[in-house]
């Protein structure tokens, strides 16, 4: 069972692997969970070919585990993103991305009369809907629906 | 609801709304009380409006409160650059209570987070306008004697009328049917037929003004706005379409009562204004004793 699939980047012993980012999403989810200052040892490898998505990207994490709030961030960008949980170059856990109540500091509200668009205010949105993500402004009640989502961090 | 802002309708639950209506109706038999002595309320106005002003600020001198402020941005250090975070953190040190009106939306709940006192939102931009819907709200309650199982009809700009919006959700939570009439390039946004739909709330929409209205125990008017349209010719054939005539009123019910925001263009006609039925200038009138409730009763003092 333990007998990987042809891997596409190295393996780790202990950690996290994040699959199925839409691969021109790679950087946004770099930034969006701060990666770029871990310590640990990061690895990943874009333009890999996948079934799903066509072009996908996969980020491998030494000694990292989220909490699945943190993670649920990601959902912006990549909605169908699957974790591997790792232990001992074991998969333990798989877990796909919850959707979050609240999205706050990373995307912009589409409404150019908005006050986080002309203050330094930090975006808050409530999560509408579950399946196309639309968020309603908790400045500016308008809401920004999926394909007008702009990632500003 | 003491110490708390009013930034949005929803803010308040309907036993609030219900407290604001009543207490205001207690301001109404008793106008002048000294309840405010003392108390600095900070009127900002980065935009000017000057009814709503006027209205906030005969409230506050009826209760003998003390009222600082600036009437429009362009007397006040906003000109200088200094953001809204500065000016209201400043501001809220040295009053009690902000009333604010600025063009950005969201920008009073903004104030709220950072300001040290309660906020009232006396409107930002297109979004909200609390004190005009409780105002309505106390309007239609006080001709009717009740705000359940009313027939509200709703005329003009329904698309961007933020009143509009806002009375909607308030009176939904006292079983409405609501009655939409309007050009269709101003039809009332989906997302309030959602939200009324998920409520069960029943309403029609309509793009004639006709006799329909007889059916009306309120008439919501709102004027239709000139900048809403690319094309001039349409929203000069649109505009004289949702007008309200005296003799349209006819054969409408005895207890109607014709509401509107205020100012009107020429969505009623003057013909109406003669009518028992009219009631809009009465209407801003009980904005000053809906603000003395909200005033009163955000500071604890009611
Ligand atoms: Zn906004």
């Amino acid at each position: 069972m333990k007998e990987n699939k042809k891997l596409q980047v190295s393996a780790i012993k202990d950690g996290t692997v994040i699959d199925h980012i839409p691969a021109k999403n790679l950087f946004k989810v770099i930034r969006i969970l701060g990666l770029m200052n871990l310590e640990n040892q990061v690895t990943f490898g874009t333009n890999l070919d996948s079934q799903k998505l066509g072009k996908k990207a996969i980020i491998k994490l030494s000694n990292k585990f989220f909490e699945d709030e943190e993670i649920s961030k990601i959902i912006l960008v990549a909605p169908k993103a699957r974790l591997n949980i790792i232990k001992n170059y074991e998969v333990i856990d798989k877990k796909l991305v919850s959707v979050p109540d609240k999205i706050i500091g990373i995307a912009k509200c589409v409404n150019p009369k908005c006050v986080t668009n002309h203050e330094k205010v930090k975006t808050k949105f409530k999560v509408l809907s579950k399946s196309n993500v639309a968020l309603k402004c908790l400045y500016c009640e308008k809401i920004t629906d999926e394909e007008h989502i702009e990632i500003i961090i | 609801m003491k110490n708390r802002s009013l930034v949005s309708i929803d803010d308040y639950s309907k036993e609030e709304i219900n407290r604001i209506l009543d207490l205001a109706e207690y301001f109404e038999e008793n106008p002048n009380q000294k309840i405010l002595e003392g108390k600095v309320i900070a009127s900002l106005f980065f935009e000017p409006s000057t009814r709503t002003r006027l209205s906030f600020e005969s409230a506050v001198n009826k209760l003998g409160g003390r009222i600082i402020g600036f009437t429009d941005s362009s007397t006040s250090s906003v000109t200088k650059g200094e953001s809204l975070n500065d000016t209201i953190r400043t501001v809220s040190k040295y009053s009690d209570l902000i009333v604010m009106r600025h063009p950005l939306e969201g920008s009073a709940r903004f104030a709220s987070e950072v300001s040290d006192v309660p906020v009232i939102n006396a409107g930002d931009g297109a979004n909200q306008h609390p004190t005009q819907t409780l105002l309505d709200l106390y309007s239609i309650k006080k001709t009717q004697g009740t705000l359940e199982n009313l027939n509200v009809f709703l005329v003009g700009d329904l698309k961007y009328g933020r009143t509009v919006h806002s009375l909607l959700i308030a009176l939904s939570n006292f079983n409405p049917v609501f009655n939409f009439i309007s050009h269709e390039k101003l039809r009332i946004p989906d997302e309030y037929k959602l939200i009324l739909d998920e409520l069960g709330v029943k309403y029609y929409e309509h793009s004639e003004f006709t006799d329909i209205i007889s059916k009306a125990d309120i008439i919501y008017m709102t004027r239709v706005q000139k900048e809403r349209f690319s094309d001039p010719v349409e929203y000069e054939k649109t505009k004289n379409v949702y007008v309200l005539k005296n003799s349209m009123l006819e054969n409408t019910k005895e207890n109607l009562k014709i509401l509107h925001p205020l100012p009107r263009v020429n969505e009623i006609d003057e013909d109406v204004d003669d009518n028992s039925k009219a009631y809009y200038f009465t209407q801003a009138l009980n904005g000053v004793f809906t603000r003395q409730a909200i005033i009163s009763s955000i500071l604890g003092l009611k």
